[in-house]
Parts: structure tokens; sequence; C-alpha cells
């Protein structure tokens, strides 16, 4: 009947995103057997990205969809690996004080975002990095860490070099698909529903019943826990810790920089905006200052001139949408077409602040 | 050559067009009223003659000057002042403060603060008081004085009698009688039939961005302005089409 | 002790003179601009640079950084800012915490990792003292830096309320839209307002330098100071930045008496202090903590 092929049709997933579901299947399980084939060193890069993509996802999770800019993320990623170190001190299986020492950040975070939650825009970012600072001078205080030498995670070197390497890795990929799952399920559950009023309109969101604040609490938690094992799965990696490496704010500053390259606020962006990122660290990070200069002008330019990032400048020209966490309504002329990459009408997906 | 002239301005507000293609013209000391329901269009017309939004499309001059891409602070030295709808005083500034910002951009001209409270004499003893505490009327008599500053050629009044009571709002208009006497120019905005006619020379009556009835205050009767008002009416007889 | 409370209040001058720039600029635009510290550290720089390689003293040297400052000032705003401020109240703070990142950075690729101070520059002043009753030696250069911050945050407050500019600059604070309607060009306010807040911080850079030692990392450090000490005081009031100083400087020397390490620890600790009794005590979020006059038109 002409009165149902005539009325808009609301969707989710599209061909392309049928396809991008299928391939990411295949990617995460060629990427676990990778190991297999590739050289030490490249396994060391391949752990180093998946650190990097959680560190992404989860300052987009905050920022692109919690609308809640911090700059002292590098507190998390510093009491993940310092609580990694202390358990595996008090004897505990270094591999799974790994991710207790995570669960142990996340818990913080909560108490802590009671309180900060109430801080707005710039005074939450600064005022979050005053805590990385301060919890950086109290872990400076533990004798185990001896101020600024820092002290290591000895419990590692009961394994051989290469099943180290391997163990590490797996965590690392683990980690990465997991944390990336529970965000793509919470944006596409009645949460996310919620996340993106909230990014649209936080007031308006608020006066129709969103509960705005438990809403940012949920996306503060998991950023904690995530970079919590980001900081921890870095410690595995690199054995030593010194506060001042961990607790360094060029972390926070290596996250704005993929997710504003990547995309603020589009899922697949900050993924993106992950491998831009070690891409441009493997070409470039020689180049030492000038290196960082360049990260800090990139994000200036991308700030002022292409504040959707990459992925939301493609996906606003073509509609492309791979892991589409939003609803979008197509009008009958576009199924009429058939055509694979519709034009949206208009999608929940990027509706930007005025 | 007309004061001040629009023609066909056209406003939007995103997709929704808030002005459609609106002419008219104001002669020297002459004084209109613009009147319409709400929602007509009324404030944003006003609001795009002082510059305060951009026109989608249309002119509007000043003595002939095209006055369209002149940003809203020089078109007050240019003698365009206007008195927003909702006051919008600076209240955390005093009475002195914003009537004193009123002459920032102003043309040369006999307005002072001491003239204003002349004029207002209610405001005497509240000159160096917030305005935030002042009371509405008080507020009302601020926000004229803080237009009158600039010495404009052309004032224009958005609704200022909305939220006062009866009493202050005459005291008002002896006040806007006494600026019309010494032929100050004047388009007003108000809900007010009675007073709009009462106190202008000529009235234009605005429906969903048009222009529906105009002609001079003595001639249209208060019947066909309340037609106008709500649609019933088209065109009256004396009017000029828009 | 109580030569250490003198010092402490004292050295409250400093923080004071590196918090009315942030708290000037937020209040105006309402946008904190993260690489505030950092722009202190570049005019520090500026004047080692004019002091060490053509022997200009650091106090002259000023009346080249000052007005550097101002046009860096204008820049920002115009070229920077202003666009930044239209995509949101976000994207302010990622901009100018790249602006951050790029400036260390420089400074450290022009610099090196060698940490700097204007100290050998400006003779006696840096170690003289005069002896108060008492036997209380108060260093020269400490009262110099807290008489600047009374004479700059008054001068400030009578540049405000008492000039056709300053009342232009707190009506576009207040209401940019009606600013302009009654005559106020927003734009050249705003532009102003952000010359205005980088002169204070040249001055703060300048006194940086002379009274400790800075690396081209040290900006960081002097925004939290900065923004602990704006939040700690924000009372509306310029005044109230003096008092937040005071109070950060105060802690961080009650710090330090108890543990070698706790100078910091102390100034972080009473911040969040501060903020933990006043987000209890008032349901205030909405307006924030710096506590400016909600805009009248929203």
């Amino acid at each position: 009947m002409s009165a149902v092929s005539s009325s808009p049709v609301i969707e989710r997933g599209t061909a392309t995103s049928r396809i991008a579901a299928v391939a990411v299947v295949i990617i995460i399980a060629l990427l676990a057997v990778a190991p297999q084939i590739l050289s030490a060193g490249a396994v060391d890069r391949m752990t180093a990205l998946f650190i990097y993509v959680i560190l992404a996802a989860m300052w987009n999770a905050l920022a692109g969809f919690g609308g809640l800019v911090s700059v002292g993320q590098q507190v998390f990623f510093g009491l993940g690996a310092y609580f990694a170190i202390r358990l595996a001190g008090a004897g505990l299986n270094p591999f799974a004080s790994l991710f207790v020492s995570a669960s142990i950040v996340g818990a913080i975070s909560w108490p802590l975002s009671l309180f900060m939650l109430r801080l707005r825009n710039g005074e939450f970012a600064i005022g979050m990095w005053v805590i990385a600072a301060l919890t950086h001078l109290l872990v400076n205080l533990d004798r185990l860490v001896q101020g600024e030498t820092g002290t290591s995670l000895i419990s590692l070197n009961v394994y051989d070099a290469s099943t180290r390497r391997a163990v590490i890795y797996w965590l690392a990929l683990a980690s990465m698909t997991a944390l990336l799952a529970i965000l793509f399920a919470l944006l596409r559950g009645s949460t996310g529903a919620a996340i993106r009023a909230i990014r649209d309109n936080e007031d308006a969101a608020a006066s129709v019943g969103v509960r705005v604040t438990g809403t940012k609490r949920l996306l503060f938690v998991l950023a904690a826990f995530g970079i919590g094992i980001a900081g921890a799965l870095w410690l595995a990696t690199s054995i030593t810790f010194q506060p001042k490496t961990y607790f360094n704010v060029q972390w926070t500053a290596y996250m704005i920089f993929m997710v504003l390259v990547g995309g603020i606020g589009t899922f697949e962006g900050a993924i993106l905006g992950a491998l831009v990122f070690f891409l441009i660290e493997t070409w470039f990070g020689g180049t030492g200052v000038w290196y960082l200069v360049g990260l800090g002008a990139t994000a200036v330019l991308f700030s002022l001139f292409l504040p959707r990032g990459l992925w939301g400048t493609i996906e606003e020209h073509s509609g492309l949408r791979l892991l589409p966490v939003g609803y979008r309504v197509r009008l009958p002329a576009d199924i009429a077409d058939g055509g694979t990459a519709p034009s949206p009408l208009q999608t929940t997906q990027h509706q930007e602040k005025a | 050559m007309s004061l001040l002239s629009v023609e066909n301005l056209v406003v939007r507000h995103g997709l929704l067009q808030a002005v459609r293609g609106v002419s008219f013209c104001i002669e020297r000391g002459e004084t209109l009223a613009l009147v319409g329901a709400n929602g007509a269009g009324k404030t944003t017309l006003l609001r795009a003659i002082a510059g305060a939004h951009q026109p989608a499309a249309g002119r509007v001059l000043l003595d002939g000057a095209d006055l369209t891409d002149v940003p809203s602070y020089r078109r007050v030295g240019m003698g365009i002042a206007l008195v927003p709808e909702g006051r919008k005083l600076f209240v955390q500034m005093t009475v002195e403060e914003n009537l004193l910002l009123g002459k920032t951009a102003g043309r040369p001209g006999d307005w002072s603060v001491d003239k204003v409270l002349e004029m207002f004499p209610n405001l005497k003893p509240r000159r160096h008081a917030k305005t935030g505490h002042l009371s509405g009327g008080e507020q009302q008599a601020t926000a004229i004085g803080r237009a009158l500053m600039s010495n404009p050629e052309v004032l224009l009044l958005d609704e200022v009698s909305l939220g006062l009571s009866p009493l202050i709002v005459d005291r008002v208009y002896a006040a806007l009688q006494g600026l019309i006497a010494s032929g100050t120019t004047i388009i007003l905005v108000e809900q007010d039939l009675n007073r709009a006619l009462s106190v202008s020379d000529r009235v234009i009556c605005m429906l969903e961005g048009r222009v529906v009835l105009e002609g001079p205050s003595k001639q249209v009767s208060r019947e066909d302005v309340t037609k106008a008002y709500f649609g019933l009416h088209r065109k009256s007889p004396g009017s000029v089409p828009a | 002790m109580s030569n250490q409370i003198i010092q402490g209040i004292l050295l409250g001058g400093y923080y004071a003179l590196i918090a009315c720039g942030l708290s000037f600029m937020f209040s105006v635009m309402r946008i904190i601009n993260l690489a505030h510290g950092s722009l202190a550290v570049f005019a520090a720089y500026a004047l080692w640079l004019l002091a060490s390689r053509f022997h200009v003293s650091p106090f002259l040297g000023l009346l080249i950084v000052l007005p550097l400052m101002a046009i860096i000032g204008w820049a920002l705003q115009r070229f920077l800012l202003e666009r930044s401020a239209r995509g949101g109240a976000l994207l302010p703070i990622l901009t100018t915490f790249g602006l951050a990142i790029v400036i260390d950075n420089m400074l450290f690729e022009q610099f090196g990792a060698d940490t700097r101070s204007l100290a050998p520059y400006i003779g006696s002043l840096s170690y003289d003292s005069w002896e108060w009753p008492g036997s209380i030696y108060v260093g020269k250069l400490a009262v110099i830096m807290f008489a600047t911050a009374v004479v700059l945050l008054g001068g400030l407050q009578l540049f405000l309320t008492r000039t056709r500019l300053g009342r232009s600059i707190r009506a576009t604070s207040e209401d940019p839209d009606t600013a302009g309607l009654v005559g106020v060009d927003a734009r050249r306010a705003n532009a102003i307002a952000a010359s205005i807040a980088m002169v204070t911080v040249g001055l703060a850079g300048a006194f940086l330098g002379m009274r400790a030692t800075f690396d081209p990392y040290a900006g960081a450090p002097q925004l939290l100071f900065a923004f602990e000490a704006a939040v700690i005081g924000g009372a509306g009031s310029l005044w109230g930045t003096l008092v937040g100083g005071i109070v950060l400087a105060l802690a961080q020397t009650l710090g330090a008496q108890v543990h070698p390490q706790g100078f910091l620890i102390g100034g972080h600790a009473v911040f969040l202090i501060v903020l933990f009794v006043r987000l209890s005590t008032s349901g205030l979020g909405l307006r924030g903590l710096l506590r400016l006059p909600s805009r009248s038109a929203s």
C-alpha cells in the first residue's frame, strides 16, 4: 500500500553498517592471531595502539558524549599503574593486579564524581587537573615509589619475555574490545538516548526528565575505569613506574588530540583518531619537540576549523555510518532509491550545541 | 525623502520566517505604532531596524543611506536607538552607568544623565542603585533614558508598558508625549490598542510577518485594527499596500 | 611563625597577580584560558632574553614586553577565542589547551630544558630585605610584588567602574547583544579585555622570573595557582583574587611546615576544601565557582 511505503522509515543499521559489523569481527580475529606472525617490536607497537584506542574512546565518552572536558584524566592513568604496582607488590598475580587495579580506580572515581561533576566546563577541566596534580604529589609520598625515582613491576620478570609480550598484547586487545563493546552497548541502549539528549542540550534534557547527572556519572566512572586499565597495561609493557611519566598531562594531551582529529562525539572517530595518532607517532615521534608542537598546533587548527574532526566531516558529507549508535529517519524517496548511502534527513548523531 | 525606510525586509530565525517582506516609511517627527498579535513579527522587525538581526533580504535606509550591513553599535551613532522588549538593562550596573553606556557611540546632543533624571524624577534617588534592584517602572524609565542618551533621530520602543501597572504606564506615556512634542521620531510596538492609536500619527498592523493594515491613526477605527489583528480583515480602504 | 605568615601573605600578592588576568578574562568572555600560565612563562622568557642577550633590565624590559603581551592578547581574542567560542563552551578549552602545548614546546625548542631566572638581572633587589619590628625580615621584592598586585587590582577596579571603556567591557560581559544595541562594539571590548588580561599576565611572568626560577614547562603549575586563587577568592570583585592568593599562599606555607613535600599539597588541599565547602553550602553550579553575575539575557 502506498500509505505504508510513503511513510518515513526509522532504521538503525544500514547495509554498510552490517558489512562493517562483519569486518569488525574479522579484524578482531585477525588481531588475535597476529602475535604468531608479527615481530616482537611490532607486537609491542600494536599493544601501544590498543592502549591509545582505549584512551581515545574513554576521553571521547567523557567529552564527546558526556560534555565533560577534562584535562586531568592522567590521574586515572597514573593511579591504574600505581595500584597495579601496589597490588603486585602485595603478592597478587601481576596480570590479575592490572584489572583489580582498574576496578579500584573505577571505584574511587565514583565518590570523586559526586564532587567534580558539580563543576561546569572550564572549571571541571582545570579542577580535574588539580586532582591529578594533588594525586601525583600524594603518590610520591609513598615510600615504595620513592618520590620521582619510581619503582618497577618486578614480579612480571618471572615470565619469559615472549610470553609476557604476547599475554600483554592479548590483554590489551581484549580490554580494548571489551571497553569499546561496553561503550557501544551504552550508546545504543536507553542510556544512549539520554547521552545524546544531554549532548544536544543539557538543560532541555534535564527538563524532560533525562537523568543528566546519573548519566554523566556513569560515563565518568567508565572513563576512569578504562583509563585505569590503560595505565596498568602501559605499566605492564614498560615495567618501570615513575610518577612523573604516568601523571603527566601529556597523556590527556594525546587523548584530546586523538579525539579532536578523529571526531569528537562519534564512536568511530575516536578509533580513527587513535590510528592517526599512532601513525604520526611512528613517523614523527623521533623529531622530539617539534612533534609535540605539531600535535598542539593540529589540535588548535582542528578545534578552530574542523571541530567535528575527520570522521564527523566524513559522516556529514557521505552519510556513511559504520557502527550506528543513533537512529535515523529515511524519507520514502531514499527507500525507493534503495541506495546504500542514503542522505539522512535527520539523524540523532551530531546535533551540535549552538 | 523619508527619514527611515524599510524595503521588502525578510528576517529568518532558522527555518522560521519572522518577517516576510515588509516595507514602510517614516517621516521626520512622525510617530508610528506597530500593532499585532504575539508572534506577528513586530519585535523582530524593530530589532532588525536596530541591527540586532541580519535580514535575509531587503534593505533598511536611514536618510537614504543603506544600513543593511552596518552593525548595531554603529547604527546607534547614526541615530537609531532601541528600547528593547524586556528592557534588557545591565543589572550589575547602576542607573547612571546604564545611562552613560547609551552615550558610548551616540550622536552629539543635549541629552545628559541630569536631563534624563529631570524627565523621570523617580529615578533621581536611585541614580547609584544597581538596576537589578529597581522596580519595573524605574527599570523602564532607565531603559528609555539609556536610549535617549544617544540623542537618536529615530527612537524604537518595544512594548514599553509590558508588565507595568496602569499608573506607571500613564507616567511613561506622559514622558513619551513630551518627546513626541519635541519632535523625536518614534516607532513603537504596543499591545494596548487604545494607547497605540491615541499616541501615534500612523498605525501599521502586522499578521504573521506581513503588514495587513496601514493608515493614519485618526482614520482607522479600532474595529478595523481588531479585525486585521486576527486576520479577518485584509486591506483597509485607505491603506497603502505593503 | 609570624615571619612565615608575613612571607605567605606577600607571596599571595604574586598569586593575585597571576589570578586576576584569568578571572578577568573569564568574567568578560566566559572563557578559561588554559594557555594562561604558559603565556606568563613566555613573558618571563622574553624578559630573560632581553636581559641576558641585550642587557635590558627586566623593569625596562617590561616597557617592551607588556605592549607585546597586549598585542598577543588582542590577536588571541580575534583569531582564536572569538572563533572557537562560537563553537560552544567546550571548544575554547581545547583550543587554549592546544595553544599551551604549542607555547611550552616552542619555548623548550628555543631555550632548552635549563631553568632560568631573572634574579641575576635585578641586582640586590632579589635578596635585599627590610627589617620590620620584631626582627621580621621582609624581602623588598616580595613587598614590591604585593604592592604591584594591590595597585593593579585597584587600578583595574577603577578602570572598570570609572571609564567609558571599562563600562563597555562590563556591559559586554553581562550581555553582548544588548551592549551592541546601546552602541558598544562588543568585539572591540572583548579584544581590549583580552589585551588587558595579557598585560597582567606579562606582569605576573616578570615577577615569576624575579622571585624564582622557571623552565619551559612551568606554565602548567602557574595556571593551576591562578585558577586556585581565583576560585578561592571568587567573590565577584577583583579584590577576591587577592584574598584567594593570600589564602593559597598561606596554605602552601603551612603545608611546607608540616612536610617537606607539603608546599604544593597544602595549596591544592585548601583549594579542594574551599571548593567542597562552597559546593555543599550552596546549590551552586550553574553560575559557576568564580561567582560571576549571571547574564541578564538568557
